[in-house]
């Protein structure tokens, strides 16, 4: 184990957690099912004028990634603290922090990129230009994995808490706000004809600044839940 | 200014007046809240110190 | 030092509130209702400040392991909370007269929303959360991630407002007749000691608590009777 190199850690990690994650394959589909499901509860809501959806469309999709990414974060660290795996990742002389980026890796890769593929899907439903389509799947390909690595500070703080689902999501939505507005941003953008550079390079500094301040968080985090 | 005219705010009495009306009643709250809370605790020690036995 | 706090916010509201309706003119573009500015700008204000000091505290209980420190932040988390209901709350009702809703998605106002959720997030993680030391640090380190994430909230808010061109609140035109200025100024301090006083007591019982069990505080109900 001392010998792992930093690729080598980060694999074993995530081939874990992937394995682990197929073998609750409900838990996975759950979320996609969560997505879609929102996504078409909305025009239910607000009536089917097309005009109206269309303008909404984007702000939408967005939302609903948004609360669907938020339902999968108990999983990411729950299974491993109640079984403790994570504790003795904790003491193992690695560093605790390219453990949560690679756990946050593997619980994007469950849960954040199947949003990404299934989302022009859904775009269509709302009568999305083929280039607002490939904008929105960029946004979510960049924003999906902020959320999912801001998220895994939240699910530290609230390790083994009643509460559950709602309390982290009450944490973590406030700070997801700019990634929402700058993700929507930019599909609302190709919509209305606009560049959506300024709105793709915000979100992708957000990225760069979540991925390599946020696992550290985390870790300091998963510390203090687990003192 | 007259107080009828003080009070009427020039028609914009409800929002005004509702304003600050909320402010003093958060505020009341508050405090009451505060004092609530240390004369609970008071109590709970003063319950425990008897408890303890004198 | 408590009651020192208490009676100069009381005396600073009474001159603020004074100049403010008394002696300040009605403004020209606002009619009377401007006059909520007296004390929607302090909440705002202090709702703001409050976050940062108890971010603060917060980051200093973490860091150095002192719980005073802690104990000062979770006593500060209401009264902020509270002060961004009431700028809110303030805001909205300055808002209908002035722009024809309840509500207007501007920068300030939709980021003062974030920040109320900010609050409401760290007092519901601290009451979660049973071992108070976990709790302490653990709403520590959410405080810290808040604040820093703030700016970068009121930027993004500024910048997805500005898009989708909505009312602008505006001030009084240029400048501010000295008067305004005079009782925003009592208004701020006033609101400001009242925030302390209120912080301070709670505190107080905030360490009564924790403590319960040792010798000093038993003595010093012995000392009472």
């Amino acid at each position: 184990m001392n010998q792992l190199s930093l690729l080598g850690l980060i694999s074993l990690v995530v081939r874990r957690d992937l394995v682990l994650a197929m073998r609750r394959r409900a838990d996975v589909l759950t979320t996609l099912i969560f997505f879609v499901m929102v996504v078409s509860l909305f025009p239910l809501g607000v009536g089917p004028e097309m005009e109206m959806l269309r303008k909404m469309a984007p702000g939408l999709v967005w939302v609903s990634a948004l609360l669907a990414s938020m339902l999968s974060l108990g999983r990411m660290f729950s299974a491993d603290y109640l079984d403790g795996t994570l504790e003795q990742m904790m003491l193992a002389p690695q560093s605790l922090a390219i453990v949560v980026l690679s756990k946050v890796l593997a619980h994007w890769m469950v849960s954040g990129f199947p949003l990404v593929i299934i989302a022009p899907v859904l775009g269509m439903q709302f009568d999305m230009s083929a280039q607002a389509l490939w904008v929105l799947m960029i946004t979510l390909l960049l924003g999906t994995p902020i959320l999912s690595v801001i998220g895994a500070a939240g699910a530290a703080l609230t390790l083994g808490l009643r509460g559950g689902g709602a309390l982290v999501s009450l944490l973590v939505l406030p700070l997801c706000i700019p990634v929402l507005i700058f993700g929507a941003g930019a599909v609302e953008s190709v919509v209305s004809g606009i560049n959506a550079g300024s709105n793709l390079a915000l979100l992708g500094a957000i990225l760069v600044m979540a991925l390599a301040f946020m696992p550290w968080i985390t870790a300091h985090a998963l510390r203090i839940s687990l003192e | 200014m007259s107080w009828a005219e003080f009070f009427a705010m020039n028609g914009y009495a409800w929002y005004v007046w509702g304003s600050y009306g909320m402010v003093l009643l958060v505020f009341l709250i508050e405090i009451v809240m505060v004092r609530h809370r240390r004369a609970r605790i008071l109590q709970q020690i003063l319950l425990m110190r008897d408890e303890g036995g004198d | 030092m408590v009651p020192w706090f208490s009676w100069s916010a009381a005396i600073f509201f009474v001159a603020g509130l004074y100049l403010g309706f008394f002696v300040a003119p009605t403004d020209v573009q606002q009619g009377e209702a401007y006059r909520i500015m007296f004390i929607h700008v302090p909440a705002s204000i202090l709702s703001m400040f409050i976050y940062l000091v108890m971010a603060g505290y917060a980051a200093l209980g973490l860091i150095f392991n002192t719980r005073l420190s802690s104990m000062m932040a979770s006593a500060l988390a209401p009264t902020g909370a509270l002060l961004a209901f009431l700028s809110l709350w303030t805001g909205a009702l300055w808002g209908k007269p002035m722009w024809g809703s309840w509500w207007v998605w501007d920068a300030r106002l939709t980021s003062e929303l974030i920040l109320l959720f900010l609050y409401i997030g760290f007092i519901a993680l601290h009451a979660s959360i049973e071992d108070p030391r976990r709790a302490d640090r653990a709403s520590a380190l959410l405080a810290i991630i808040g604040s820093v994430n703030v700016p970068i909230i009121y930027f993004s808010v500024q910048w997805w407002n500005t898009l989708h061109q909505g009312a602008t609140i505006k001030f009084t035109g240029t400048s501010m007749h000295e008067v305004m200025q005079q009782g925003l100024l009592a208004m701020l301090l006033a609101v400001w000691l009242y925030a302390i006083a209120m912080t301070l007591i709670r505190v107080r019982s905030i360490i009564l608590e924790r403590e319960s069990k040792t010798q000093w505080v038993a003595e010093l109900m012995e000392v009472k009777r």
